[in-house]
């Protein structure tokens, strides 16, 4: 297979459409606005549309109409638009609607920094939105991986009927990487017969609808997405393990800073203290199980959580860990990305501590 | 035996939720039998967001699609543009359109989207329970302008179909009313128009329809109907506002 060089955003863009995207509605924003740019030229030879919408709260009420209407569809934006589309999310998940949004996150709160940031894990894993919800929430942490994870978000969101969010921070989109483009080998799919694409001939209507007046019937339709959360939990865990086995300092974290942890982990292997990384794939279901397991092991003896945030995935590795072993944090926000060096230097700080 | 009238087949058979004197039922028939007579109950496409006709997708013959409030122009949007040879529709009401969606009604009419809007303009917010909406009139009492609304507080009340008509997207605008037959007729007729000219591909089709909302009125049926003509129908002028 041809290594080929591309730009994160454009190669997200590129994996949609050649997933089957044919809808893609967005609204400029740094650092993500190669995405709409690459649709806009890419998307009509597709067959597919592409509009540039008035705002992030429109992009994703267009998403969620062509994906009512049977339409593979996506939106993305980073931090800031993404709030806005929080509204149009709980719809999608209330009304059953598959669609993929991509958020390449930057430096919050408010307008915050247009460098790469981790800061929107809390609302990506937890419901950004109003009610009982979640969305599967994919991390990649290369551009490869970042393709190979656009074919899977399309097929996982059509297979439940439900959003899939992507996750990536600013570095993912905006650096330059080789990758190949595998074959992809699609998922078996239910038709959308449920779908309001015009009766043609179907003896009632669809109606697409997230009311249910009666409290009876909302429960009722809670418990079924229930049901569908707890399938996703069940199948959809992803998660990488390196140089785990034998590990004293296991390092977990997600995305960019798990590139720099391994390179962390990498050297403090040669200065004889045994690290390794655990890096969740999807935050959204947490391969909590899996960390418990080898947080477990005899050989950890403390496990350092590296984000570039205050600790929002800390939360998700103190509840999988619990009082098993002690957990560490180490963090840079606001646009800042740690160094391999600060990384060895807390992980070395953490084992000394410990020891 | 002849049939002399029919429930039209671009409505299902079931018993609507409106209050007695409300033009949402009326207006969902005409829309019903434009369908029917048109031959489109099958490949229409319907966007009802939130707001008293929520449920219209229980009403509907066509598939239907309930939408955020305010956002079905976003929605028809993308509806429309990736099944452009079917009719697609927004029914919207004043709170919902001129309100919290004017920014998706102003960018659908600019783009020119290729949709149909049907604009039920009571005055109020009826399913909330009768707050003041943008285009409530001068005086009109509300739950959150109990005094009446003053141009001090709230501002003038907006004209949406001649608002939407300064921009070159929109090719048809027409208001009308449904409080007697040949108001109906009117009517009627303009919700073919805007369909044909959807269809025919010239831009966005806009009906403007002036609708009663007893309850929240606090009025009879007939007072209703006869406050709609002599004051919102003074404020908000009947007849085609733009045709291109
Ligand atoms: C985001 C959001 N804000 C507020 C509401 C509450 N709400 C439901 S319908 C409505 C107003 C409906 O008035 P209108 O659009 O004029 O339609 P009508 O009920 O009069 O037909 C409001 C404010 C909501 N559902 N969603």
């Amino acid at each position: 297979m041809k290594r080929e060089i591309w730009k994160g955003s454009e190669a997200i863009a590129e994996a949609a459409i050649r997933a089957g995207c044919r809808c893609f509605c967005g609204y400029p924003i740094t650092p993500q606005n190669e995405i709409p740019e690459y649709m806009s030229a890419k998307m009509p030879a597709a067959g597919g549309v592409f509009v540039q919408s008035e705002s992030e709260v429109s992009a994703i009420n267009m998403v969620y109409g062509a994906a009512a209407s049977g339409i593979r569809a996506m939106t993305s934006s980073s931090s800031p638009g993404v709030s806005l589309k929080q509204e149009g999310i709980s719809y999608m998940v209330g009304a059953e609607l598959p669609a993929v949004i991509v958020n390449i996150m930057r430096g919050g709160p408010g307008l915050g920094s247009i460098q790469p940031a981790q800061g929107d894990y809390y609302q990506a894993t937890r419901g950004g939105g109003n009610g009982d919800y979640r969305t599967v929430t994919l991390a990649p942490a290369n551009l490869q991986e970042a393709v190979d994870l656009m074919f899977d978000a399309f097929d996982i969101a059509d297979q439940y009927r439900n959003p899939v969010m992507i996750l990536a921070d600013g570095l993912i989109g905006q650096m330059m990487e080789p990758l190949v483009w595998k074959e992809h080998k699609p998922r078996n799919l239910p038709p959308k017969s449920w779908a309001a694409d015009g009766r043609k001939g179907r003896d009632h209507n669809n109606f697409i609808t997230s009311l249910l007046v009666e409290a009876a019937d909302c429960e009722a339709h809670n418990r079924c997405l229930e049901k569908k959360f707890q399938e996703m939990e069940d199948k959809e865990c992803r998660w990488e393990e390196i140089m785990t086995e034998d590990a004293e300092v296991l390092l977990v974290a997600y995305g960019t800073p798990a590139r720099i942890a391994q390179t962390a982990a990498e050297h403090l292997r040669k200065q004889g203290i045994k690290a390794g990384v655990f890096r969740p794939i999807t935050l959204w279901p947490f391969p909590a199980r899996r960390l418990r397991e080898i947080a477990e092991q005899r050989s950890v003896k403390v496990v350092l959580d590296v984000e570039m945030s205050l600790g929002q995935m800390l939360d998700d590795v103190k509840l999988a860990i619990g009082e098993c072993k002690p957990v560490r944090f180490y963090g840079r926000v606001g646009g800042s990305i740690p160094t391999v060096s600060e990384v060895e230097k807390a992980a070395a700080g953490a084992y000394e501590e410990v020891k | 035996m002849t049939t002399i009238y029919q429930k039209t087949k671009g409505l299902q058979d079931t018993t609507l939720h409106y209050c007695p004197g409300c033009s949402h039922g009326i207006v969902h028939k005409l829309i019903g039998e434009v369908m029917e007579e048109m031959g489109i109950i099958d490949t229409t496409i319907g966007i009802c967001p939130v707001g008293c006709a929520v449920f219209a997708g229980n009403y509907f013959a066509c598939d239907t699609i309930e939408a955020a409030h305010g956002r079905a122009p976003a929605v028809a949007t993308a509806v429309k543009r990736t099944h452009p040879d079917q009719p697609v529709f927004t029914y919207q009401g004043d709170g919902d359109l001129a309100s919290i969606g004017a920014a998706e009604i102003i960018h659908a009419a600019m783009r020119g989207e290729k949709f149909t809007t049907f604009f039920i303009n009571n005055a109020i917010y009826g399913m909330t329970g009768g707050q003041m909406a943008p285009t409530t009139l001068i005086g009109q009492r509300a739950t959150t302008a109990p005094g009446g609304r003053t141009k001090e507080q709230a501002g003038e009340p907006v004209q949406v179909a001649e608002m939407l008509s300064t921009l070159k997207g929109l090719v048809y605008a027409e208001r009308v009313c449904v409080t007697d037959i040949p108001h109906l007729n009117k009517a009627k007729k303009a919700i073919r128009k805007a369909f044909e000219k959807q269809m025919a591909g010239e831009g966005f089709t806009f009906v403007e329809i002036l609708a009663t909302c007893p309850t929240n009125w606090g009025m009879g049926t007939a007072e209703a109907n006869k406050w709609l003509m002599d004051n919102l129908a003074a404020y908000y002028p009947l007849g085609v506002i733009k045709e291109v």
